[in-house]
C-alpha cells in the first residue's frame, strides 16, 4: 500500500489532492488503516462509528489546526471520552471515560482524526506487548518479532503506515524502547512537561505521556501541542512551551555530546554497538565534539526501577475493585469475596506479579529496606547526571541493548524482560527528557535505535540534535511495509 | 540505621500473605511460579545493597523545585451523577452497587 502517512506536512499535500468531503477521507483512512492492521494488530479496538461521528465535525479547528484530519493513533491508558478506554486489561473491560485527557483535548483543538485504542502491554507493564488481554501486537518490519513495549501497539501503528504519528507514554522506556525496535522516532518529555490528566495511572513519579513519529519535525510538532502547564494535574511544570520547531536549524557545530562509558560496557548486542559507533561518527562529522562521562550507578537503575515502578503501580491499581467501573466477577455474593475474585479475574499475570512485587517492598518491615533505600538510590543516579551535563549538553547512547527479539522468546522469564529496559530506565528514575531515533539496521534487517538524554526541560537540545543527525542520515526513509518479512 | 537489603528468598507463606494484602487470591501453581519469579527478582533487587546511601537524601520529587501545590477551595464544574455512574457495574438510583457487607443471621 502507498506510504501517504510518513509524515504530517506530506499527508497535507496528500489531503490538498482530495477533493471529496472530509468525512469520506476519514472514512478511507480507517478502512485503509484497518486493512493494514490485520497483519499488525497495532490497535486493540478500533470504534470505527464512533470516530465516523467525530470525522464529520472535522472541520470544525478551521483551516488553522495544525493537525487538520491528521490520524494521530492513541495508546489505549489514555482516556478519550465516551471511548473504549482499556489498558488492555479485562478489568477494565467496557470502559468509556466521562472526559478527555488534557492531551487528547489540545489534539481536537488542533483538528487531528484520533484513533484510539492502541494496544499495550496490560497497564503499560511489559516490554514487548505480548501482556495485552487482546493478544499480541507484531514488529511491522518482521511479523515474528515483538514490536517492544509497553507503547507496541502506537508505535506499531505509526512504523506500519496506519497513522501519521501517535502517542505512547513512558515510565521506564515504553516509548523509546519500542521506538527504537520499530525504527522510528519517540520521545519522553521532562517529567512535568506533558500534562498526566487522563492518563491512567501506573507509576505516577515515572509516568509522561509523549509523541510516536516517522520524523523528527513531527516530533518537534506534536511536543510542541501536547506540553504546557496543567491546574488539573499538580506535578505539571508552570514553565513557558518553547516553540520546539524552531529547534530544527540542522545546526549542532560546538555541541558537547556525553558518552557514558557504563552504557557500552557489556550486554549489547555487536549488531547495536556498530550502529551507535557509525552514528558517534556522523555526529563528530557535523561538528559536534564527544566528552568520555561517567554515570556510575547506571548499574542499579533497574533493581531501584523494580522497587519503585510496582510499589507506586500496586498502590494505583488498588483502585481497581469492581465497584466504579470496568470488570466485576458474577461469582461472588460477598463484599470481600468480590473484591477477591473480581481482581483475580480481571489482572493478568505480569499486573499481579508487580502488584505482589510493590506490595511486599512497601509491607511493613520491608519498606525501609527496599521502597527507602531505592529512593535513596534514585538520588545518587540523579546527582550522576547532574555531574555529567556540568560538562556536556546530552548524552549519547544504544535506546536498547538488543533489536526486536521474537514472539514468546522472554514471556517465561521474567527478569530478562526486565533487563531489556536497562538504558531507558535511567531517564525516568531522573526525570530527563530522552529521545530515540532510527540509526540503521542489524544484520537480521531490523531497525536499531539511538538514544539521546539532556537535562530537564531541554527538549529543545534534544530536537537540534536529532534532526541534524536526521538530515544526514537516510535511515528515518526506511519503511517497514517495503521490507516486511 | 536502615536496614540491609538481605539476599533472601521469599516463601510461598509470604506470597501467601502479600497476596492477601493485596485481595489476591492465587492457586497452588501460580504461588509456586510467583514464588520462585519474585525470588529471582528480589535476588537481582539485593545489589542495591552494595550502594553506599549514608546521608543520602531519598527523591521525594525528581525535580527539586517542586513545591505543594494549593488553590481556593471553591465550587468548580465536576461530572455530574449520571457521568460519574455511567461505567458502574451495578447501580441503584443516584449509588453504585455493591454485594451484601454484613451477612443475613
Amino acid at each position: 500500500m502507498e506510504d501517504i502517512l510518513s509524515s504530517i506536512d506530506g499527508f497535507k499535500q496528500w489531503l490538498k489532492g482530495r477533493s471529496e468531503p472530509p468525512a469520506d477521507t476519514a472514512a478511507f483512512l480507517l478502512e485503509r488503516a484497518a486493512a493494514m492492521d490485520r497483519d499488525i494488530k497495532a490497535f486493540a479496538h478500533i470504534e470505527a462509528d464512533r470516530i465516523m461521528e467525530k470525522a464529520s465535525s472535522l472541520g470544525e479547528a478551521g483551516e488553522k489546526g495544525k493537525l487538520r484530519g491528521v490520524p494521530v493513533g492513541v495508546k489505549s491508558n489514555i482516556c478519550m471520552k465516551g471511548a473504549l478506554t482499556t489498558c488492555a486489561s479485562r478489568i477494565l473491560e467496557g470502559f468509556r471515560p466521562p472526559y478527555n485527557a488534557t492531551v487528547i483535548e489540545k489534539l481536537l483543538a488542533e483538528g487531528a482524526l484520533l484513533i484510539g485504542g492502541a494496544n499495550m502491554d496490560e497497564f503499560a507493564f511489559g516490554s514487548s506487548c505480548e501482556t495485552s488481554c487482546y493478544g499480541l501486537t507484531r514488529n511491522p518490519w518482521d511479523l515474528e518479532r515483538i514490536p517492544g513495549g509497553s507503547s507496541g501497539g502506537p508505535v506499531a501503528a505509526v512504523a506500519g503506515g496506519e497513522v501519521v504519528a501517535a502517542l505512547g507514554s513512558d515510565t521506564g522506556g515504553s516509548i523509546r524502547q519500542p521506538a527504537a525496535m520499530c525504527g522510528v522516532v519517540g520521545l519522553k518529555p521532562t517529567y512535568g512537561r506533558v500534562s498526566r490528566y487522563g492518563l491512567i495511572a501506573f507509576a505516577s513519579s515515572l509516568d509522561q505521556i509523549g509523541p510516536v513519529t516517522r520524523n523528527v519535525a513531527d516530533c518537534a510538532a506534536l511536543l510542541e501541542v501536547i506540553s504546557g502547564h496543567d491546574h488539573r494535574d499538580s506535578t505539571s511544570v508552570n514553565r513557558a512551551v518553547p516553540r520546539y520547531t524552531e529547534s530544527l536549524s540542522g545546526e549542532i557545530g560546538g555541541m558537547k555530546i556525553g558518552i557514558p562509558g557504563e552504557y557500552f560496557s557489556s550486554g549489547i548486542d555487536k549488531e547495536v554497538r556498530d550502529r551507535i559507533d557509525e552514528a558517534i561518527g556522523v555526529f563528530k562529522g557535523l561538528g559536534a565534539e564527544t566528552v568520555d562521562i561517567s554515570l556510575p550507578h547506571t548499574k542499579y537503575a533497574v533493581s531501584c526501577y523494580y522497587i519503585i515502578g510496582p510499589a507506586e503501580a500496586s498502590s494505583n491499581l488498588a483502585r481497581y475493585d469492581g465497584v466504579h467501573y470496568g470488570y466485576r466477577s458474577p461469582d461472588a455474593n460477598e463484599l470481600i469475596d468480590m473484591y477477591i475474585a473480581t481482581r483475580n479475574e480481571g489482572f493478568g499475570a505480569e499486573a499481579k506479579r508487580r502488584i505482589l512485587l510493590g506490595t511486599y517492598s512497601l509491607s511493613s518491615g520491608y519498606y525501609e529496606a527496599y521502597y527507602l533505600k531505592a529512593q535513596k538510590v534514585r538520588t545518587r543516579i540523579s546527582d550522576d547526571f547532574r555531574e555529567a551535563f556540568k560538562i556536556c549538553d546530552c548524552i549519547l547512547t544504544p535506546t536498547a541493548p538488543t533489536t526486536a527479539f521474537k514472539i514468546g522468546e522472554r514471556m517465561e522469564d521474567p527478569l530478562t524482560m526486565y533487563l531489556s529496559d536497562i538504558f531507558t530506565i535511567p531517564a525516568n528514575l531522573a526525570g530527563l527528557p530522552a529521545i530515540s531515533i532510527p540509526c540503521g539496521t542489524g544484520e537480521n534487517d531490523m531497525p536499531v535505535g539511538l538514544q539521546l538524554m539532556a537535562a530537564p526541560f531541554e527538549e529543545e537540545i534534544l530536537i537540534r540534535a536529532a534532526h541534524a543527525f536526521e538530515k544526514n542520515t537516510d535511515h528515518h526513509k526506511l519503511f517497514s511495509g517495503d521490507r516486511r518479512k | 540505621m536502615e536496614k540491609d537489603v538481605k539476599k533472601k528468598t521469599i516463601t510461598e507463606d509470604v506470597v501467601r500473605y502479600v497476596a492477601r494484602l493485596s485481595r489476591l487470591r492465587l492457586g497452588e501453581k501460580d504461588l509456586a511460579r510467583f514464588q520462585s519469579q519474585l525470588s529471582r527478582i528480589l535476588d537481582y533487587i539485593a545489589q542495591l545493597n552494595e550502594v553506599d546511601t549514608e546521608g543520602v537524601q531519598p527523591t521525594t520529587h525528581v525535580l527539586s523545585s517542586m513545591r505543594n501545590v494549593f488553590r481556593e477551595d471553591e465550587l468548580k464544574e465536576s461530572l455530574s451523577p449520571e457521568e460519574a455512574l455511567s461505567n458502574a457495574p451495578a447501580r441503584k438510583e443516584n449509588f453504585f452497587e455493591v454485594p451484601k457487607v454484613i451477612k443475613d443471621a
